[in-house]
């Protein structure tokens, strides 16, 4: 009899040494003349414990991590194949307290199938959203989007419906649909999981998307820090092509849709929609003025879906499971699921999918396990680089768009880097402008010089110069850089700064 | 299709030696119709020669009908992209907040220390070229370094050393 085990490929897991993990499980099975099937699929996103190795049981499927290349012997010994109990067990996966409280609908997948083996995605609901979709009018496409409440999981929440509807209303023979998995934020690695983990869901919404607005021609641009993603996500076009998800005729609609993966070169900027597509015509990554917007004048010109990767993600299960099913989770004007990153100074950090509505106190310590120095947290940056700091008084805001706006903060990409009391806010604020300045496009004068100036400044507020009069200079500069920059990336460099100094003033220095 | 033999006024270009002229044309010739086609295309040259030499830029322009400030300013927009050579191995540190919150100051610093150069800087014994990078996306396993597109998490200065000198061992 075979038994099958299931040891992650996700580049994550690969950097705490998965592949070695791999094929030492091999060898041992070998040397004991047993049986076993190693099925590499993506990570269940519980970091702390890859490699995670799952075991296919009577009982299910049971965990045991980390698990380090010495650990397989005694595995073996324990009688893990047949889910044997050692200091490494975790009894069913599904069971694990972390994982069973979360609302996996986008990631319903990941860490659960080969990600490669498009029969493995159909057995787990795959495809069934662009079946329904090929059968639909592009308007009830565009409809069930719109009613499921879906906003861009990117950043910047604008309804996925809206956009969608104003690239089928506008007339052109040539549309596109592009996926913006440039995921520069620090603290977040959802999109890497799914083009990773769960690459045709990404086709899937990709496919969906184009018959909803009758494009034919779609693009994934990818980072080069991914080279893992880039190649998982170049052989599943390749699957999903010679399958007929994708091609001359999709899912059976007589409709084509051809798929391109392209690797950016490492600019942050090219996050931002605009600068990604200056980037995938060949040119500087540097913002387009808006309007037009680009559903109307995008890529090449063209009308132009630009969505990032969770979003289109986020829609097969829409047109699976209805609007309803997915509306119905979330609260207020949030709806659905957001997938929350923890990363940074937390205990637990992983891939946190659930309904908007549990608080940053629940997330941190609940899951999270508070700090993993030990030490207290004092401050969460959320959203990545361009997001606010938040204290400790501010941790008992609800995760959503409207209540963090609420609170001075942005959710985001739904990242979420915790620091403990070691942390320098006047550094970290510094680093904000710094970062800004080295990423800046350079065509607007608020972010390219108001970065650089605004590292001056703090330097010489740290150095103890003038501090009530730099001060000011720092807030005015701000408030420059957030009025008069082009884009998000000037825009709202100047949040973590000005959070720092609003919520950790002293460790700015006394003021004179 | 264009031709596949490029004018021989292009082929004359100085300072490419032969191999990396023909590793350049090599890039461009199945790429060159690509819409969008100048980043595959400087993803291709960096592949095969290690950067994109200066020398490159005016086969690349001409290919593309680009003015050679066209080709130069992509390339020197893109942090990915180097117009110089580099150390036979790449070793790239995170700087973003994630990893900065767990150690990847002092990681900076020791690497910075033991390896002898500064950010962009190579080894004198041109085995190591020291990158910052801003996010490897491996933020729940911080510091992250990647060596030469292998990504590893959780490292600290001790298990850094180890790495670079598995590195530099299996040069």
């Amino acid at each position: 009899m075979t038994t099958t085990l299931y040891v992650p490929r996700d580049a994550a897991a690969l950097s705490v040494d998965a592949d070695a993990v791999a094929v030492r499980i091999a060898q041992e099975a070998a040397a004991r003349g047993i049986d076993v099937r190693i099925v590499r699929n993506g990570s269940r996103g519980l970091f702390w414990l890859e490699p995670l190795v799952e075991v296919a049981t009577s009982a299910g499927r049971v965990a045991y991590g980390p698990v380090a290349t010495r650990d397989v012997a005694s595995l073996f010994d324990a009688g893990f194949l047949s889910g044997g109990s050692h200091a490494l067990a975790l009894g069913v996966t599904d069971d694990i307290a972390y994982l069973k409280s979360q609302d996996r609908l986008t990631y319903a997948r990941i860490g659960v199938i080969d990600p490669l083996d498009a029969d493995d995605y159909a057995a787990h609901g795959g495809w069934t959203g662009l079946a329904n979709a090929a059968a639909l009018a592009p308007a009830d496409i565009v409809a069930a989007v719109t009613e499921s409440g879906l906003r861009g999981r990117g950043g910047a929440a604008f309804p996925a419906g809206i956009k969608w509807k104003t690239c089928a209303d506008a007339v052109s023979e040539q549309k596109y649909i592009v996926c913006n998995a440039d995921e520069g934020d620090s603290g977040t690695y959802a999109d890497r999981l799914t083009l990773e983990g769960d690459p045709f869901c990404l086709i899937e919404g990709m496919a969906i998307a184009a018959l909803a607005v009758g494009a034919t021609e779609g693009y994934v641009y990818i980072r080069s820090e991914y080279p893992h993603a880039f190649r998982t996500f170049s052989q599943a076009i390749d699957i999903a092509t010679q399958a007929g998800w994708l091609g001359d005729d999709v899912a059976g609609s007589g409709r084509a849709f051809r798929l391109h993966a392209r690797l950016g070169a490492g600019a942050y900027i090219c996050g931002e929609e605009t600068s990604l597509l200056e980037s995938l015509e060949g040119r500087r990554g540097q913002v387009r003025v808006k309007p037009p917007l680009p559903a109307i004048e995008g890529l090449f010109g063209k009308p132009t879906v630009i969505n990032n990767v969770v979003t289109l993600a986020s829609v097969p299960i829409v047109l699976a499971r209805g609007a309803a099913y997915y509306r119905d989770y979330g609260v207020g004007r949030s709806r659905g699921t957001l997938p929350l990153q923890l990363a940074g100074n937390v205990k637990y950090a992983g891939l946190v999918e659930k309904a908007f509505g549990l608080t940053l106190r629940e997330l941190l310590y609940d899951y999270g396990g508070g700090s993993a120095s030990g030490r207290p947290i004092r401050a969460v940056q959320i959203g990545g680089p361009l997001g606010a700091y938040l204290p400790a008084s501010k941790f008992d805001t609800v995760i959503d768009y409207e209540a963090f706006a609420a609170a001075g903060g942005m959710l985001g990409h739904g990242g979420v880097v915790a620091f403990d009391d070691t942390v320098d806010m006047a550094a970290q604020a510094r680093f904000a402008l710094e970062f800004c300045a080295v990423e800046s496009c350079g065509k607007c004068t608020p972010c390219r010089i108001g970065a650089t100036r605004g590292v001056e400044v703090i330097d010489r507020i740290r150095a103890g110069v003038d501090r009530a009069r730099n001060e000011t200079l720092l807030r005015d500069l701000a408030d420059t850089m957030i009025h008069g920059s082009l884009c998000a990336l000037g825009g709202m460099a100047p949040f973590p700064v000005l959070s720092a100094l609003d919520h950790f003033a002293e460790d700015f220095g006394a003021r004179q | 299709m264009p031709p596949a033999t490029q004018p021989a006024m292009i082929l004359k270009e100085p300072g490419l030696a032969p191999d990396a002229r023909r590793a350049v044309l090599d890039a461009i010739e199945p790429r060159r119709a690509l819409p969008g086609a100048l980043l595959p295309i400087l993803h291709a040259v960096q592949d095969a020669l290690g950067y994109v030499p200066r020398d490159a830029v005016p086969l690349i322009a001409n290919a593309l009908n680009l003015s050679r400030a066209d080709v130069h300013g992509v390339v020197s927009f893109y942090h990915y992209f180097r117009s110089e050579p580099c150390g036979r191995h790449i070793v790239q540190i995170c700087r973003a907040e994630s990893c900065q919150a767990m150690g990847a100051v002092a990681l900076e610093a020791h690497a910075k220390a033991t390896l002898g150069v500064d950010w962009h800087e190579t080894t004198r014994d041109g085995a190591v070229t020291l990158e910052p990078v801003y996010c490897l996306g491996n933020c729940a396993l911080s510091p992250a370094v990647m060596i030469d597109g292998d990504l590893h998490g959780r490292v600290t200065p001790q298990s850094f050393d180890t790495l670079v000198a598995a590195t530099r061992s299996g040069a």
